[in-house]
């Protein structure tokens, strides 16, 4: 087809498309400051809108009916999944790459059902609907199983067997090879729902072993596998802004996962097939170290009287929905004019970027939001260092015990602040079953009980101190 | 499709991923959740294939996968975008006192 023969509205689609794809571009472009980033939801709305008006005006289309009865349901579920509470954000954004995953899946099988028949499977197209539907059917469940790991539906704890890698990797091996097959026999339908159950199943067993820390690296994974599905799909329908799409989405969740990784110095196939929750530091357990235990009125004392003041929060203080608290505490401190920051380790909580989000939602503003790497060079010159639900991405063991399973890990230095205050329910070790030193160290001093009510005295300890002059 | 269309769509592909990696890298941290949220309702452009799949009504299989695709996307979209934006109006700048 040449351009002079192309009807008038195929020129519209495709100019909506192209203005969509810039539209995007400039969404996550605008990403880059809070103060611009309102503007990037806008043209990613505007791009949208340009391509869903594009692709309406498309001569193939016969009936609307389908097209309308489907948005308003995707409206009507979408809608209340915009609404969910900030804690449940990891699991609303891996419930989202479920459907992403499902309509790749979706798309790829009504094209392989529509070209069987007329016999139009050429190679490329066979190949890129079989990676089409591996990636979708993989994202689906997989991201089904995450979400339902989040929500605590599904168990948290890594679920392992033996034999459990060499039996996911066969599936996946078996279901390429089937897939290599079909492209030189299209007509083999079999292949394609082999294909499609094997990945489906695959998508499962992937994240059965994954355990509640290794979420975040997980969930950017499976971002970048929809975005890939999304890159797929374009090839089948040859569809440039699909592609483009898919690419930022792909591109944009592998680099969440090398971040993420990083930050816990482990590989891919470490957190796909290490199942790290299942590694117990057996030895130490026994062996109980003094520590300092004091009052929510020492702490209120200890933090009052200095004047710089740096606060570790982890996942613990999403679960105790603790993040007003630390906010009020942020306020009495502030008042008295006490410095105080937080120190954000980029794996704290369930995704990237998650206490950042519940402690904005706490309306502490983002400037005193600080990454790991500059507040550590500032916490030697910090009086206090406050940990609020964080465990392992404070332990000193990180950095010097070889034999710890999160040695190398860069962590958050609260050890070498001047006087550390940790808030924990009891002394049993965390996710990883590691001792953490931290908390016997001599300038620690340990709070026990639920992080909200704890913070919550030391909130009316400050308050009652300064109604009292 | 002749074979100069598999090529200029490798093109785009690669120019794509080119482009995301810089503009990605330059995402504020502090802003790696609304991220995640926004490039999930972008890529939920799949909508526009599923709308020509559920709108062309060949047969009644690849109308019915078509019409969940585009319940699918669609979700994604209004979801991503909702969220998105919720979370971005809750980053605020110290107050000058």
């Amino acid at each position: 087809m040449d351009g002079e023969t192309l009807p008038l509205v195929e020129h519209l689609t495709q100019a909506s498309y192209l203005a969509a794809a810039a539209l995007f571009i400039l969404s996550l472009r605008w990403l880059n400051h809070p103060s611009t980033a309102r503007r990037g939801v806008a043209a990613g709305v505007g791009g949208m809108t340009a391509a869903i008006v594009g692709t309406l005006l498309h001569p193939d289309i016969v009936g609307y009916t389908w097209i309308v009865v489907a948005m308003i349901i995707g409206t009507g579920i979408g809608v209340p999944l915009s609404k969910v509470p900030l804690t449940a954000v990891p699991q609303r954004t891996a419930l989202s790459h479920a459907f992403g995953g499902l309509a790749a899946a979706l798309v790829g099988s009504a094209k392989y059902a529509l070209w069987l028949p007329e016999g139009e499977l050429t190679t490329f197209r066979t190949s890129a609907i079989a990676i089409e539907v591996i990636l979708g059917g993989l994202t689906f469940t997989g991201s089904l199983m995450a979400a339902g790991k989040l929500q605590e539906i599904v168990p948290t704890r890594p679920i392992t067997y033996k034999g459990q890698n060499v039996i996911n990797l066969s599936l996946l091996a078996i279901a390429v090879g089937s897939a290599v097959y079909l492209v030189a026999r299209p007509e083999q339908w079999w292949l394609f729902v082999v294909i499609l159950v094997l990945s489906l199943v695959f998508g499962v067993l992937l994240i059965l072993p994954i355990g509640g820390a290794d979420m975040p690296t997980v969930i950017s994974l499976l971002n970048s596998y929809a975005g890939l599905a999304a890159v797929a799909m374009g090839f089948v329908l040859e569809n440039k802004v699909l592609i483009t799409a898919g690419a930022l989405d792909g591109s944009s969740g592998f680099i969440l996962s090398v971040i993420m990784c990083r930050a816990m110095n482990r590989s891919f196939t470490n957190v796909l097939f290490g199942a790290f929750g299942q590694v117990q530091a057996g030895g130490a357990a026994g062996e109980a170290k003094a520590v300092k235990s004091g009052t929510a009125r020492d702490a209120a004392d200890l933090l009052e009287n200095a004047s710089s003041v740096a606060v570790v929060p982890g996942y613990g203080m999403a679960v105790a929905q603790a993040q007003h608290r630390v906010r009020e505490i942020y306020d009495q401190l502030t008042k008295r004019g006490i410095d105080v920051k937080f120190a954000i380790h980029p794996v704290a909580g369930r995704m990237p970027g998650h206490m950042n989000v519940l402690l904005a939602e706490a309306e502490v503003p983002y400037d005193a939001l600080i990454e790991m790497d500059d507040i550590n060079r500032d916490l030697p010159q910090t009086d206090v260092v406050l940990v609020v639900g964080a465990n392992d991405v404070v332990n000193p063991a990180a950095r010097h015990d070889k034999s710890s399973p999160i040695y190398g890990m860069p962590i958050i230095d609260a050890d070498r602040a001047r006087a550390c205050i940790a808030i924990k329910r009891s002394m049993n070790p965390g996710f990883a079953g590691i001792d953490n030193e931290l908390y016997s160290a001599d300038n620690t001093l340990m709070v026990f009980g639920d992080a909200k009510g704890v913070l919550g005295d030391i909130v009316k300890a400050l308050a009652g101190e300064a109604g009292g002059h | 499709m002749n074979v100069l269309d598999l090529w200029s769509m490798a093109f785009v592909f690669l120019l794509a991923t080119f482009v995301g990696f810089q503009v990605i890298q330059n995402v504020s941290r502090l802003l790696h959740t609304p991220l995640m949220s926004l490039t999930n309702a972008i890529s939920a452009i799949a909508v526009v294939g599923s709308i020509i799949i559920a709108g062309e009504q060949h047969t009644t299989l690849t109308t019915i996968l078509g019409t969940v695709a585009v319940a699918a996307s669609m979700t994604n979209i209004v979801s991503g975008f909702l969220i998105t934006d919720r979370m971005l109006r809750m980053f605020r700048e110290r107050r000058k006192q």
